[in-house]
């Protein structure tokens, strides 16, 4: 459904995106995870034919983003991070212009606006002025928005940044059951580790290139197993019993002995048998994606996000803007 | 070309849309030039005299009024690509499948229904003017103020392919909307001014719409019509050189347009 290869975007002299390769299947939730400033939105932004690519190709539904645009744009539904609706107009209005700028008829219009607005639960709403609107409500108007002209693909740039997590939970239940009833391909960026879990393969994004590139499940594995915690009396004698008996390399921290292991679940039970030393408390965890990053690019998200901006104003500087 | 007129029609049709929601830029736009109607209007109508015979001080201004209505409300065509840009609503635009000359002929055709509602609207005014009003002015008003205000929605859409802020749009357009006003025989004839002031209002463009406006409304013969190069412009000269200019300031605006991202 998306194909794209060797896809490059600079600024200046800053790259934003230095050649990216991936594919999406038909019927996939596929994510774009990363810090801020590594180039998510530029690649979005060229898959929707809002920037062009300085070098590379992609083709999204089988048409080319550089050359048929038209098409491209009748394909795809797009949510942004910022706000696009008017908010001068009320939410059908909105939606009516919507129809009209995509040449749908009327007669295919009116019931999927009808059909789209009971689903995201604003067709009591639909003459309200979007200016009385919430956050939440704003974007789930944009999200039936982006899906009135039956799109095959759709594409979310941060679909649930600012909202509450209630209403982010909310949000992809819509999108979950929109996929099941309708085949869509999804397509989304995000830097919530728990909203990447949402995705069927999840493309990692650091300083402009995928450096990983999986199902949430398969980068946790490749992490190195499960995370085991706990904590003695003496835990640097611990950390030496772990690091002999079963040869992995403990971290001690925070009064804690962490370590991974493979199978961490049906490891545990052993562990806690044959440990020497009396035992006050004792865990097992699946990495998070958190710790996927982590272990990638030995940094966390956080402090990425302050290295990206520094980069960004670096870079804007040299720009002369 | 399908796709042209569809994103025409539509973006015009949301920029009609907006004007008739919004209430307080539909009394506004009236407020300004009734207020310079009715203030030089009481004001000069006097101590002026006839201008010519048979037309009053008020009588020669009030086209050149109309001229102004049309002259500020086709650059909020402009202000309203900005608006969009700034609360994001111009990305919704620029990635449907519309194309951005059907964008900014959309915002053009926009700002010139607008401008024709309210031109339209001050004729409501002419009775109490003593303006002599038929359906023969009207018929040729339209097209005028139709013609005067594509361009200068061009003009505007122009500017605004370069701007960021309302602020700054909104800053530009009044260093430029005074003296175009000032300079376009609006509020005197400019035949009988200094030489410098004679120069500048020859060279603006408006001069010549308003002109034109005014030889609909007063008819030719009355001795205040500008003169270039000792020939009196007559109303087709002034449509063709209006036009022409229009469909020039318009061009420029869909190249400056398509070439940003």
């Amino acid at each position: 459904m998306i194909e794209v290869k060797d896809l490059a975007r600079h600024f200046g002299s800053i790259e934003a995106v230095k050649g990216v390769t991936f594919e999406v299947q038909e019927g996939e939730v596929f994510g774009f995870l990363g810090p801020n400033g590594a180039g998510k939105t530029t690649t979005i932004n060229m898959l929707c034919t809002l920037l062009r690519p300085s070098s590379g190709s992609a083709r999204v539904n089988g048409f080319d983003v550089a050359h048929q645009r038209s098409d491209v744009r009748r394909s795809i539904g797009l949510v942004f991070q910022q706000s696009t609706v008017d908010e001068y107009l009320s939410a059908e209005q909105n939606l009516r212009f919507h129809g009209y700028a995509y040449g749908i008829s009327a007669d295919v219009r009116e019931p999927r606006m009808r059909e789209l607005l009971t689903m995201v639960e604003l067709w009591d709403r639909r003459k309200g002025s979007v200016r009385t609107f919430s956050g939440g409500m704003k974007r789930r108007l944009e999200i039936a928005r982006g899906l009135l002209h039956h799109p095959r693909v759709l594409f979310l740039d941060e679909p649930t940044l600012g909202l509450d997590p209630q209403t982010r939970q909310h949000i992809w239940t819509y999108l979950h059951d929109l996929r099941r009833r309708e085949n869509l391909t999804i397509f989304m960026t995000t830097h919530y580790m728990d909203e990447a879990e949402n995705c069927g393969r999840i493309a990692i994004i650091d300083h402009g290139s995928i450096v990983a590139l999986d199902t949430p499940d398969r980068l946790k594995d490749a992490v190195g197993g499960d995370l085991v915690t706990f904590s003695t009396a003496d835990n640097a004698a611990a950390a030496q019993q772990v690091r002999e008996r079963y040869h992995v390399e403990p971290i001690v921290q925070d009064g804690q002995v962490r370590f991974q292991i493979a199978a961490g679940e049906t490891f545990l039970p052993d562990f806690v048998r044959e440990f020497p030393q009396r035992l006050l408390s004792v865990g097992v965890r699946r990495p998070t994606l958190e710790d996927v990053f982590l272990a990638l690019t030995g940094r966390e998200m956080r402090d990425s996000e302050l290295d990206a901006k520094e980069m960004l104003l670096a870079g804007m500087g040299r720009w002369g803007r | 070309m399908s796709e042209v007129w569809r994103g025409t029609w539509v973006v015009a049709y949301r920029e009609m849309l907006r004007f008739v929601s919004d209430r307080s830029r539909l009394l506004s736009s009236f407020a300004m030039p009734i207020i310079f109607l009715v203030v030089f209007g009481a004001g000069f109508t006097k101590s002026m005299g006839a201008l010519a015979p048979g037309v009053n001080f008020i009588q020669f201004m009030y086209p050149g009024i109309i001229a102004m209505t049309v002259l500020t409300s086709s650059l909020f065509a402009g202000i309203s690509v900005v608006w969009d840009r700034e609360f994001g609503f111009l990305k919704e635009i620029l990635v449907a499948p519309i194309g951005r000359t059907g964008i900014v002929l959309g915002k053009a055709a926009g700002g010139t229904m607008v401008a024709l509602v309210q031109a339209l609207a001050m004729l409501v005014l002419a009775p109490f003017l003593g303006v002599a009003l038929n359906l023969k002015i009207v018929l040729l008003l339209i097209p005028m103020v139709a013609i005067l205000s594509l361009g200068l929605s061009g003009l505007g859409i122009l500017i605004a392919s370069f701007m960021h802020s309302q602020q700054g749009f909104q800053v530009l357009i009044q260093i430029l909307i005074f003296p175009l006003i000032f300079l376009a025989g609006v509020f005197f004839p400019i035949n009988n001014v200094p030489v410098w002031m004679e120069v500048i209002s020859k060279v603006n463009p408006l001069t010549y719409g308003v002109d034109a406006i005014r030889q609909i409304f007063l008819g030719s013969a009355l001795g205040l019509g500008v003169t270039v190069f000792g020939h009196t412009m007559t109303l087709l000269n002034e449509v063709l050189l209006v036009g022409a200019l229009g469909a020039v300031l318009l061009g420029a605006a869909v190249l400056a347009f398509n070439r940003q991202e």
